[in-house]
């Protein structure tokens, strides 16, 4: 068995990691009646790295009852947090931190049996996570140049409470764009999305149909933790719940295994271009037992719809270079080869890639659903994001606003955001170069001729 | 006479896990027609050839296998030991936590060199086994990372280490094409590893892609009610092998043979549906009832072949009275003939179509595979397809 450690950054990526601990012990717990902590989860769980330069949320957590999951040593946290400023995080703290990190993060891949990957979770928007959380990238990158780096990264939305985001969002792109194998993209608006339309359809009593109670993606219910009812609870579970299924193959058993290095070397055919949209389905279950083929199709379909994405974003509208399907629960190879046969016709796959899927099966399904679906597209449509994000940008920085925070950091030059800026163009133009080829004729390239 | 297996990555793990399995059940099975004798020289050649006795007579087979992660090998270890009637050595084994990441770059550059001495010891040790060593059997898939990475490299080492000795790798390619594999090779294995015959079917360096067909296809259960002349099979075999048929079902009858004296109509376009498989040379292996009276004229019609060889030697055939398993007849042709061509074209139109757009180059070139050597990779398989072409 290989295994992985999570790296939590920030206040949102600690929250978020909270959540996915505790869902993974959930899941665990049902699948293996001897005990909560086994050997399957600790295997793989085995070292959980918390940065905070706060103490508010990881405070909390030691004194939650996920306090025996952790313990001191993998902690670092400081007071004085770093004000929404990537700067500080990244240089201040980075510098400060750095010999305390690499410590910790060498002790855990020490007590690996055969370490593959890296998991940072963290947000874009504020200071510690996006600053830190990147200063952290080219560490795992120099320190451990073999072992994968994934990221998932919580965007900013168009109304967000930082009004610095841009700029904090901004220069942690150019490190993800440089340092990282893989970024999941997620913003606050699609989760808040996907929420009130579970809401809508739980608390319409559409059809006298029932949701069963724990099959909510959103619930914590039954958890170890109490239902806090905090704002972000039910869209950090989706989070969640996106790490558990993208790694339930390296946990359980299953007949067509996917591993997370083959995840990057499938779905990633030139280097920068390494961010996947994810979707998550079913979001709920139905109460009734049986599945019936029309239903399954229907997890498949709702994979594409733009409703589901974690990012906002239309995959269907826009171009694959190429797509992976993690299924979960009892589903056959033929229902995977029978739905991708169907669905391929709506969607356009650059030409040199037109039959670009990569899938992966495992047997056990998450708690409360007989069977889901994670689906990770390497499609053009992040690109509006990004341009979005850049025009922010643009619009703060054209007044300088705020700016002086940042230069008033040592080691920031004006420099650093003009780098920063044609990063991320530069990463938009490949995009550009790719939707451009959509439309076009698939056409065979001349291939080499031989004298015979 | 013995052949050592090397089993490659998962395909290669569970592919040899049934060619063993196979070989150990035919050669229990009904002795068919031939004498007791004759039937008892049958078992021991086979099992001499492809296993080796332990004390309390359970067969060993003469088999390595090597993944680079553990769940598969462990899976094919237990089945084997389950069955009670074989198993494979205790030591055999090599194999790694992590797995190649579907990458031939790190199969070939990374596992390679890392585990190439423990790998060739284990090789080293069960030839010295054999009292009299022939040569290799490797099972690989060419999707995949370490069946078709560190399988290279573990085919160029046996080259490098043991020139002599026969080499035959069975490979599985990235889409079905729906035949019954195992069967096909265990009946060869027997036969194959004769200098002559080779000789004769691999005749120019260039030209060594050999496809294999069986019939009759049939499921065990419906074997009982069936009858087959030896006529009828070999009319459909040589019909497939000009028609270039996969299988028995579907063979286009249409096709034919050049007039004699002619040359086949125009050079083998990749396009036209209609083409007739020319062949460089064929071996035909016939097992079962009344075999001495199988008329296998139809094969040496020199209009089958190209010119290159004279007919005695293009064509080959081998018969034996012991039955394969349950069939009471059956027969297979192993051909070295353009019946690849297409195949091979198709993949190396994609794969030319993903190098020319640059589409996961750097997956390769982090680990030292160069374009140069993409370049090579193609140029070698179009001179392949163009010779076959042109035959």
């Amino acid at each position: 068995m290989t295994q992985s450690v999570v790296v939590q950054v920030g206040q949102c990526g600690n929250q978020i990691g909270c959540c996915f601990w505790d869902l993974a012990l959930r899941e665990h717990a049902a699948v293996n009646q001897k005990g909560i902590y086994d050997e399957a989860i600790s295997s793989f769980f085995r070292n959980a790295i918390l940065i905070d330069m706060e103490e508010g949320v990881v405070n909390e957590i030691l004194q939650g009852p996920l306090r025996d999951v952790f313990d001191t040593n993998q902690l670092i946290t400081d007071i004085s947090g770093s004000g929404n400023n990537w700067a500080v995080g990244h240089k201040v703290f980075g510098s400060l931190y750095q010999d305390q990190i690499l410590e910790k993060l060498r002790k855990s891949a020490e007590q690996c049996d055969c370490l593959q990957c890296f998991f940072i979770i963290h947000s874009m928007g504020g200071g510690t996570g996006s600053g830190l959380g990147t200063f952290l990238l080219k560490m795992l990158e120099d320190e451990f140049p073999e072992v994968y780096r994934f990221v998932t990264s919580i965007y900013p939305s168009d109304e967000d409470d930082v009004i610095t985001s841009p700029y904090n969002s901004i220069l942690a792109m150019k490190e993800l764009n440089e340092h990282a194998d893989c970024v999941l993209p997620i913003d606050n608006q699609s989760l808040f999305d996907i929420i009130s339309k579970i809401d809508l359809m739980v608390n319409s009593g559409k059809l006298g149909t029932t949701v069963k109670p724990k099959s909510l993606v959103t619930s914590s219910s039954g958890a170890l933790k109490k239902c806090h009812k905090k704002p972000f609870d039910a869209m950090n579970n989706i989070v969640a719940n996106l790490l558990l299924n993208l790694t339930s193959s390296a946990r359980f058993e299953g007949s067509l295994n996917m591993d997370l290095s083959e995840i990057s070397m499938n779905l990633v055919p030139f280097p920068r271009l390494h961010y996947l949209v994810a979707s998550l389905t079913p979001l709920y279950t139905l109460a009734d037992v049986s599945i019936p083929p029309r239903r399954l199709d229907q997890m498949f379909s709702d994979a594409f719809s733009k409703d589901h994405q974690l990012l906002r974003a239309d995959p269907k509208h826009s171009l694959y270079l190429a797509c992976a399907l993690m299924v979960r629960g009892n589903v056959q190879i033929s229902d995977l080869r029978r739905n991708i046969e169907r669905l391929k016709p709506s969607l356009q796959f650059v030409s040199w890639n037109q039959e670009g899927w990569k899938t992966s099966l495992c047997s056990i399904p998450p708690v409360g659903h007989s069977h889901s679906l994670l689906a990770l597209a390497n499609n053009t449509c992040v690109k509006p994001t990004f341009m979005e994000l850049k025009e922010r940008y643009m619009r703060l920085y054209k007044k300088k606003a705020h700016l002086h925070h940042y230069l008033q950091v040592e080691g920031m030059e004006e420099s650093c955001f003009t780098e920063a800026v044609s990063s991320l163009s530069a990463l938009i133009q490949e995009y550009n170069q790719l939707d451009a080829t959509k439309n076009m004729p698939v056409q065979d390239l001349p291939r080499l001729s031989i004298a015979v | 006479m013995s052949i050592v297996t090397v089993q490659l990555g998962q395909c290669g793990n569970q592919i040899g896990f049934e060619v063993f399995d196979a070989l150990l059940r035919d050669s229990h099975s009904s002795q068919g027609l031939c004498s007791k004798r004759e039937n008892e020289a049958y078992q021991t050649s086979c099992k001499e050839r492809f296993f080796s006795e332990e004390e309390n007579g359970v067969p060993i087979a003469r088999a390595v296998l090597v993944d680079m992660e553990p769940k598969v090998i462990n899976q094919t270890l237990s089945k084997a030991a389950q069955s009670g009637q074989w198993k494979y050595g205790k030591h055999a084994c090599f194999c790694q936590k992590q797995g190649s990441g579907n990458n031939w770059a790190y199969g070939y550059s990374v596992h390679g060199p890392r585990h190439e001495e423990s790998i060739m010891n284990l090789i080293q040790k069960e030839v010295e086994k054999c009292d009299s060593f022939s040569g290799f059997f490797i099972i690989m898939s060419m999707a995949g990372g370490t069946g078709s990475g560190l399988g290279a490299f573990v085919t160029q080492n046996l080259q490098d280490q043991y020139p002599n000795s026969l080499k035959m790798n069975q490979i599985i390619w990235p889409y079905g094409t729906g035949e019954v594999w195992t069967y096909t090779i265990c009946k060869n294995l027997f036969f194959f590893f004769t200098g002559d015959l080779m000789e004769h079917l691999v005749a120019h360096p260039e030209f060594k892609m050999l496809s294999v067909r069986n019939i009759p296809h049939m499921s065990e259960n419906s074997l009982a009610y069936s009858t087959f002349t030896w006529a009828g099979l070999l009319k459909h075999l040589r019909q497939m092998l000009i028609s270039n048929a996969k299988m028995e079902e579907g063979i286009d009858w249409q096709v034919r043979p050049p007039l004699s004296g002619l040359p086949p109509l125009g050079k083998m376009s990749l396009s036209k549906d209609l083409h007739f498989n020319t062949s460089i040379a064929n071996l035909v292996i016939l097992r079962g009832k009344d075999v001495q009276s199988a008329d296998v004229e139809g094969f040496k019609d020199p209009a089958l072949y190209t010119s290159w060889l004279e007919p005695v030697n293009a064509f080959n055939v081998w018969k034996t009275q012991r039955a394969f398993s349950k069939y009471e007849k059956s027969a297979v042709l192993v051909s070295n003939s353009q019946f690849l061509v297409k195949p091979l074209d198709m993949i190396v139109k994609k794969a030319w179509n993903m190098f020319a757009s640059k589409a996961y180059i750097h997956q390769y070139t982090k680990f030292g595979i160069e374009e140069e050597d993409f370049l090579d990779s193609f140029t070698l398989l179009e001179q392949v397809i163009a010779s076959y072409c042109n035959l």
